[in-house]
């Protein structure tokens, strides 16, 4: 019960009682669309002291009372106005009765929303074009001195980015050689061409597969740790106090990085190389048959000589990218945890697109080369 | 205004340790209603801990925390999550939530403790917004755009939002110049009388402590010794000594006696 009321003739006493508080609000607006004000040309409120009025309550009955006077109804008080009805009066002072504020949502226009895309797509170009530019810079002045190649932060990003992914990359290199392996031991069989087996793993292996899932691993891992250390550092404004303090965040925080990841790369890529051999090995044993020198001699037929390099040199391109795209969304972080999200996210997609794509540049050009 | 009823905040031989640090032995303090009551000590002294402790934020190791009579160490996670609708709190880097305008942030608590409708929703959080003497246009900027006494101001409407009786205050000042700093005490001033809060604040401000506290208590060794604003200056223990009558706090005693 949050109101009682009274009809004398034309008018309606209301007394309001019990605890009129923000979480009461449901129930208080149920009685007071109840209350019998049809016909009624005054209002009477009485609030007794024992009410527990808050702001939100009092919010609510200046409303009712607002509702009320534009329907016509004399609204007075019995004894004093409560203190929070003037409260809110005077903060809400200078907007007139009864109109909400007017939110200016701008329209949609197809032309200039276009135009602006178009720009701010352009203008990222070019910002990412600085980027790498400045980078380039940076690395080529960090190159005459072996302290500024920061060889302590180099290391830790090898350890982090590197040493700590090997259990993850053997296992999926492992996993996918099996797999791959096994379809192929599959269609090979109908034709009695199971050597062949041993041809498809080693050339898909060395020459794709390991690099690409290496990559995309470590795109994953350790390009949105990227963003993320990098990104957290700049809503922290520790970014704005290295360039305070004179020592060029480009230096110390993305050349590490970017050394880092193309050192760390083309080593796991190595790793996943000898895992991936390994398993089809194990598989070519068990499904095959096949003894395990047969399995080396064909290996050593398979492989053309530029088998291995042809995928061991993509590796430090594929690290240069994730690299680059993890550390330039972290600096892009601007304003608010949300940013921050949305540019990992973003580091992630980007640098595994980037690897796909290179990849099949990269196919393209060992094609016309015919290696 | 001393009055017989419950406090609104009492702790009792609060022990708080980290491993081998004990931070508090035996703590005790007392809030009565609409009081406003500083919490001053030394840098590690436990006060950031004693307000954890107190906002349920950190169960202690010994000891009690009465919110309204009721022990907030024995609740359960359902009754603690009830009793924060009686407090509102800032922290000391204010701590809004980046990603929402300021008005959002009002309205976040509003959301998860009341059942308001749209309309309800948008004029009290905007009622609080301009209580706290922000403009209608920084309520739909993000705190990254506010200066940082508009910050603090953004979250004492966010810690109004449910019209709480008592307010808690990392260091409402801190990083604020004076001019800015007593606008805020004033404010804080205003509402508390309009409002009837009481007011619990850590604070290192001196002019703050002045300005606004009628009790204040200090962290000394792991306990508190807590007086008036008058007592609590005439304490001879050596520490509160040189902290009210240091050279910078000598202008505000001689005036106040």
């Amino acid at each position: 019960m949050y109101l009682s009321q009274r009809r004398n003739g034309d008018e309606l006493e209301v007394e309001l009682s019990g605890s009129w508080r923000g979480a009461e609000l449901p129930a208080i607006d149920a009685e007071i669309a109840a209350a019998p004000l049809a016909g009624a040309t005054k209002l009477r409120i009485v609030v007794p002291e024992s009410v527990q009025l808050d702001l939100a309550g009092a919010w609510r009955l200046r409303e009712w009372i607002e509702t009320a006077e534009h329907a016509g109804v004399t609204v007075q008080f019995a004894g004093a106005k409560p203190g929070q009805i003037d409260l809110i009066d005077s903060t809400f002072s200078d907007r007139r009765r009864g109109t909400p504020p007017t939110s200016s949502e701008p329209r949609f226009e197809p032309v200039s929303a276009l135009g602006r895309h178009v720009t701010r797509r352009w203008n990222s170009f070019k910002l990412a074009l600085d980027f790498i530019g400045r980078i380039t810079l940076t690395g080529l002045h960090a190159s005459t001195s072996w302290r500024r190649m920061r060889p302590t932060s180099i290391a830790r990003h090898l350890y982090e980015t590197g040493i700590t992914a090997i259990p993850i990359v053997s296992l999926i290199a492992f996993l996918i050689t099996l797999i791959i392996a096994y379809i192929a031991a599959q269609q090979a069989r109908q034709y009695g061409a199971e050597i062949f087996v041993v041809d498809i793993v080693t050339v898909g292996v060395l020459r794709e597969l390991a690099v690409l899932l290496t990559a995309i691993i470590v795109a994953g891992r350790s390009g949105s740790a990227f963003a993320a250390e990098i990104g957290a550092m700049k809503l922290n404004e520790e970014v704005d106090a290295l360039h305070a303090i004179g020592v060029p965040p480009h230096e110390v925080l993305i050349l590490p990085r970017v050394i880092g990841l193309v050192i760390a790369l083309p080593l796991l890529t190595v790793i996943a190389d000898f895992i991936g051999l390994t398993g089809g090995a194990l598989l070519c044993k068990w499904l095959l048959d096949m003894p395990l020198p047969l399995y080396l001699d064909r290996v050593q037929d398979a492989i053309a000589p530029t088998t291995f390099w042809v995928g061991i040199i993509k590796a430090p391109v594929f690290g240069l990218l994730i690299a680059l795209s993890g550390t330039y969304r972290g600096l892009q972080v601007r304003d608010s945890s949300r940013e921050l999200g949305r540019l990992t996210t973003m580091a992630v997609v980007q640098s595994i697109f980037l690897v796909i794509f290179a990849n099949a540049i990269f196919a393209v050009v060992f094609w016309q080369l015919d290696v | 205004m001393a009055n017989s009823s419950i406090p609104i905040i009492e702790v009792r031989g609060l022990v708080n340790r980290f491993g081998a640090q004990v931070v508090h032995d035996g703590l005790d303090m007392t809030v009565e209603p609409r009081e406003v009551f500083g919490i001053v000590g030394g840098s590690g002294s436990g006060k950031s801990v004693l307000l954890r402790s107190i906002l349920g934020l950190q169960r202690p190791q010994g000891g009690e925390v009465r919110l309204l009579g009721r022990d907030l160490t024995q609740m359960s996670a359902v009754e603690l999550k009830e009793v924060k609708a009686n407090y509102g709190v800032t922290f000391q880097q204010g701590a809004l939530f980046s990603a929402l305008t300021v008005l959002q942030n009002v309205q976040l608590p509003m959301l998860e403790h009341l059942h308001l409708t749209p309309h309800a929703l948008d004029e009290l959080a905007m009622l609080k917004v301009r209580l706290v003497g922000l403009s209608d246009e920084a309520a739909r900027k993000y705190p990254a755009q506010l200066s940082g006494g508009m910050i603090k101001r953004a979250a004492l409407a966010r810690a109004l939002a449910l019209d709480p009786p008592l307010l808690m205050l990392d260091e409402p000042t801190a990083g604020l110049d004076p001019i800015s700093a007593a606008a805020f005490d004033e404010l804080l001033m205003d509402l508390r009388e309009q409002l009837g809060l009481t007011v619990i604040m850590i604070t290192h401000d001196l002019d703050t402590i002045f300005r606004t506290c009628n009790r204040v208590g200090v962290i000394i060794d792991r306990k508190m010794t807590s007086d008036t604003l008058e007592g609590i200056t005439r304490n001879p223990h050596p520490w509160i000594q040189s902290y009210f009558h240091g050279e910078r706090a000598t202008r505000f005693v001689s005036h106040g006696t």
